[in-house]
């Protein structure tokens, strides 16, 4: 058997079964790409998995975790406009990072070549909002592939990678969330030769520069290159016919779907189930949209019914030719704001059907499911440091104190039991949020959240910003040397890459006064430290650090002679104060019938972080057997 | 064979990527048509943790429909209730690690957390069956998803996955000791 990366850059063809992001990954292999960048973010951070699974001297490719996705997008264009082909890829919300960059693409003539890969969220999976992106492509005349499989995404990316590289133009493979973790068996080709990078950068091919009005003909260029694609839309093999039992009439009417992408999937099954003569138009290489497909598909049909996911984008574009080209087929589309959120998932695209046609879909009398109560959500792992810093911190809190959150593990600090970090918008929001909420406040401390990784993508602006007014409030940087949410990736703290940046040294430079550091299992003193730091009159800093435990843990059990630790209750000590379940809420505790509390084995790590929370002293390490 | 869906659930860190990988290779390696999905990213936090894999020549979206699981196994009894209830199909079968993982709720109180019994009138009521499978002295947490697949095996509820295909897939998946102690578990 041959490991993962073997497969991954065998130069022959093979079939193999594999995920969405690991099949682009292998797609780019084919492809030539030479330069791919990225910031971390679900759901696309196993492409990385897998291109930073080649051992680095058999690597024809250069791949870089830049510090946010307008760096990564920067360097990929970059590189592409030195004949490199590139591709940079990053989760739905990282293109409203990228975008001040991003937006240009599109009036810029790519010599070598990028494809942009976009992770977009349909049910906020694991996000802060489930963005449409393809209304960004419109923004920015950039054209969009949409796969439903992950042997579409791999052919999807190869033929992405041609037509951007013949055209010279930006290309957007939008993947949705389990786009990117299906599993399927994919026939992939063959890897040709190295190219080698080249350097070949001439102003020459541009402009490059759209300034006042060398912006128009720049624009200009992009549309055509749009019209240019819109033929190659038209004839795409992506975009075709579904229809298992004909195309006939329904009581003297002849029906028709359009869809894309998974959704597409979805109404195949229902198709398939509802044995009727109803067909189905699946477009995923969606824009430009190919009108006359769509054109020919209204024409033949007495009533078409468009289920996309997510926004209206498709169903306004395609009323619109059907308007301007006086066609009188009728067009249904979703109705409830409900059906525009969320997954379209078999069953919910059947209730769609059902809604318009229940003669074809008879309306579902399953009994319902409903959600199971007794909700499981995220929360910290046994021994985060995160749980030791919002313990601790959460005590050293005046009243009234407003806490700003932002993104990361820790933003599981606003769960219980904790309920700290109250508003979220977006990565390193919290600065420029709890400065907004000092100002005229002469009543209430404001406390604001980053993560270490966020600290440098996007935390330094406000940061500095802070420094300049000296706004009156405290960050907690809480550090944990790793990005830790999305699999523990390097950044620019960790010392992985390069030389560390110092976090201390960086707030110190930037003239920062009031500056601690403490690790958060202290409890104690980093209480103190709070306390101090909100006493101070302008912006101070507390980096509350503690590695990531999980990526100790992970590190630890490959060690040879590893003995896992774990801590015990004394149930002669315990006298049922609750603090270590209520309070400090690690999960590793079990509440019993009878009203003790024991520890669940196979989750405590032993670390210990728990013991100076219990009022009475009765949870201790445990002395293991030898 | 007819189309089988089987909806894997338990809590982030206890293993659902490995068994759901053990289990789409041994599937296909058993000739069948796979298709799967896993859970990543936040939920891997202690969350409850899903997996879907549909075996059927006529599949197209890898996700199995809420009340449509033929078969669910679970790691942990909570996420083994809520999948009889939310996912399992009628006729379907339920098999769990019994390991328990209480929620905030159940600890604040909030929530009762099911027992066997509860968990067997939920399959119950859809004429399906569940079975509870613990094992008193496992070494290693982490190994839990294996005696399930093994139990699996031993009941012969899917087809053609048996011992030689499932080490198989191991041998594909990990080295070393892991391997070595996966192995020995599965054979013994």
């Amino acid at each position: 058997m041959k490991k993962f990366y073997e497969q991954l850059t065998d130069k022959q063809p093979w079939n193999g079964l594999f995920m969405g992001n690991h099949a682009v990954a292998r797609a780019m292999l084919e492809a030539g790409v030479k330069v791919i960048t990225s910031y971390p973010g679900s759901p696309t951070p196993e492409i990385a998995e897998a291109l930073n699974s080649v051992p680095q001297e058999m690597r024809d490719y250069h791949f870089e975790w830049a510090t946010n996705e307008k760096v990564a997008t920067e360097i990929a264009f970059g590189s592409s406009i030195n004949g490199n082909l590139s591709t940079v890829f990053f989760k739905s919300v990282g293109l409203n990072v990228a975008s001040d960059s991003f937006v240009q693409l599109g009036l810029m003539n790519l010599t070598g070549g990028l494809v942009i890969i976009l992770g977009d969220d349909p049910g906020a999976n694991s996000s802060q909002n489930e963005q449409d992106n393809r209304h960004f492509a419109r923004m920015s005349y950039i054209p969009v592939m949409e796969p439903a499989t992950p042997a579409e995404a791999y052919q999807m990316f190869l033929e992405a990678a041609k037509l951007s590289k013949q055209h010279q133009m930006p290309i957007i493979l939008r993947l949705t969330t389990h786009v990117c973790h299906a599993k399927e068996l994919i026939k992939f080709g063959s890897v040709g030769e190295s190219k080698g990078f080249r350097a070949d950068f001439d102003a020459k091919n541009g402009p490059y520069l759209p300034i006042t009005r060398a912006v128009f003909p720049l624009k200009k260029k992009a549309m055509e290159k749009l019209d240019l694609l819109k033929k190659v839309s038209e004839k795409s093999p992506f975009n075709k016919i579904y229809s298992p039992f004909g195309s006939g009439d329904i009581n003297g009417k002849k029906l028709g779907i359009i869809s894309s992408s998974m959704p597409a999937l979805s109404i195949m099954e229902n198709l398939d189930k509802a044995g009727k003569s109803v067909d189905l138009l699946q477009i995923n290489f969606s824009y430009p949209m190919p009108e006359e497909m769509i054109s020919d598909y209204l024409k033949g049909r007495d009533e078409v019914l468009i289920i996309e996911e997510l926004d209206r984008i498709m169903e306004y574009e395609i009323k619109s030719l059907a308007f301007d080209r006086n066609i009188k087929c009728r067009i249904l589309t979703r109705g409830t704001h409900e059906e525009i959120m969320g997954e379209l998932t078999s069953e919910r695209t059947w209730d769609i059907l059902s809604g318009h046609w229940p003669q074809v879909f008879e309306i579902n009398i399953d009994p319902v499911h409903e959600p199971f109560a007794n909700p499981r959500i995220a929360q910290m792992c046994p021994g985060c440091g995160h749980r030791s810093a919002f313990h601790a911190i959460k005590q050293a809190l005046p009243e009234g104190t407003i806490t700003v959150g932002d993104i990361g593990c820790h933003s599981l600090g606003f769960f219980e039991p904790y309920n700290m970090g109250e508003m979220l918008l977006s990565m390193g929001h919290s600065n420029g949020t709890a400065a907004g909420l000092t100002i005229g406040n002469e009543r209430r401390k404001v406390l604001a959240f980053i993560g270490d990784s966020t600290f440098f993508h996007a935390g330094l602006p406000a940061i500095i910003n802070a420094v300049l007014y000296d706004h009156d409030f405290t960050l907690v940087v809480m550090e944990n040397n790793t990005t830790a949410m999305t699999g523990h990736q390097p950044h620019a703290g960790t010392g992985e890459i390069g030389e560390k940046i110092s976090i201390d040294k960086v707030l110190e430079s930037f003239g920062v006064k009031f500056i601690r550091r403490i690790d958060t299992y202290q409890q104690k003193k980093l209480a103190e430290y709070i306390k101090e730091s909100l006493d101070h009159k302008g912006f101070s800093v507390v980096i509350a650090s503690h590695p990531c435990m999980l990526k100790f843990m992970k590190q630890q059990r490959r060690k040879e002679g590893f003995v896992q630790k774990h801590v015990e209750i004394d149930q002669n000590k315990c006298e049922r104060h609750l603090t270590c379940i209520e309070k400090f809420g690690c999960p590793s505790f079990k509440k019993n019938d009878d009203g003790s509390i024991t520890v669940n084995e196979d989750l405590c790590i032993g670390d210990g972080s728990c013991r100076p929370t219990c009022p009475v002293s009765a949870i201790d390490f445990k002395k293991e057997a030898e | 064979m007819k189309d089988l869906n089987i909806y894997m659930c338990g809590v982030g860190g206890q293993g659902i990527g490995l068994l759901a990988e053990v289990l789409l290779r041994a599937c296909h390696k058993a000739g069948y048509d796979v298709k799967g999905v896993d859970t990543h990213g936040l939920a891997q936090r202690g969350g409850t943790v899903i997996s879907h894999l549909r075996i059927g020549k006529k599949i197209h979206t890898p996700l199995i429909p809420s009340g449509k699981a033929n078969i669910v196994i679970a790691l942990e009894r909570l996420e083994a209730a809520r999948a009889a209830s939310e996912m399992l199909a009628e006729g379907g079968k339920v098999i769990y690690y019994d390991a328990e993982y209480q929620t905030i709720g159940n600890r604040l109180g909030k929530f009762k957390y099911p027992t066997h019994e509860e968990l067997e009138n939920t399959a119950n009521a859809k004429k399906g069956e569940a079975v509870r499978v613990f094992e008193e002295d496992l070494a290693d947490p982490r190994m839990q998803n294996i005696v399930l697949i093994k139990k699996i095996i031993e009941l012969e509820w899917i087809s053609g996955v048996d011992i030689e295909k499932v080490s198989e897939a191991l041998v594909e998946l990990m080295q070393g000791k892991m391997l070595e102690k996966n192995l020995n578990l599965l054979k013994v």
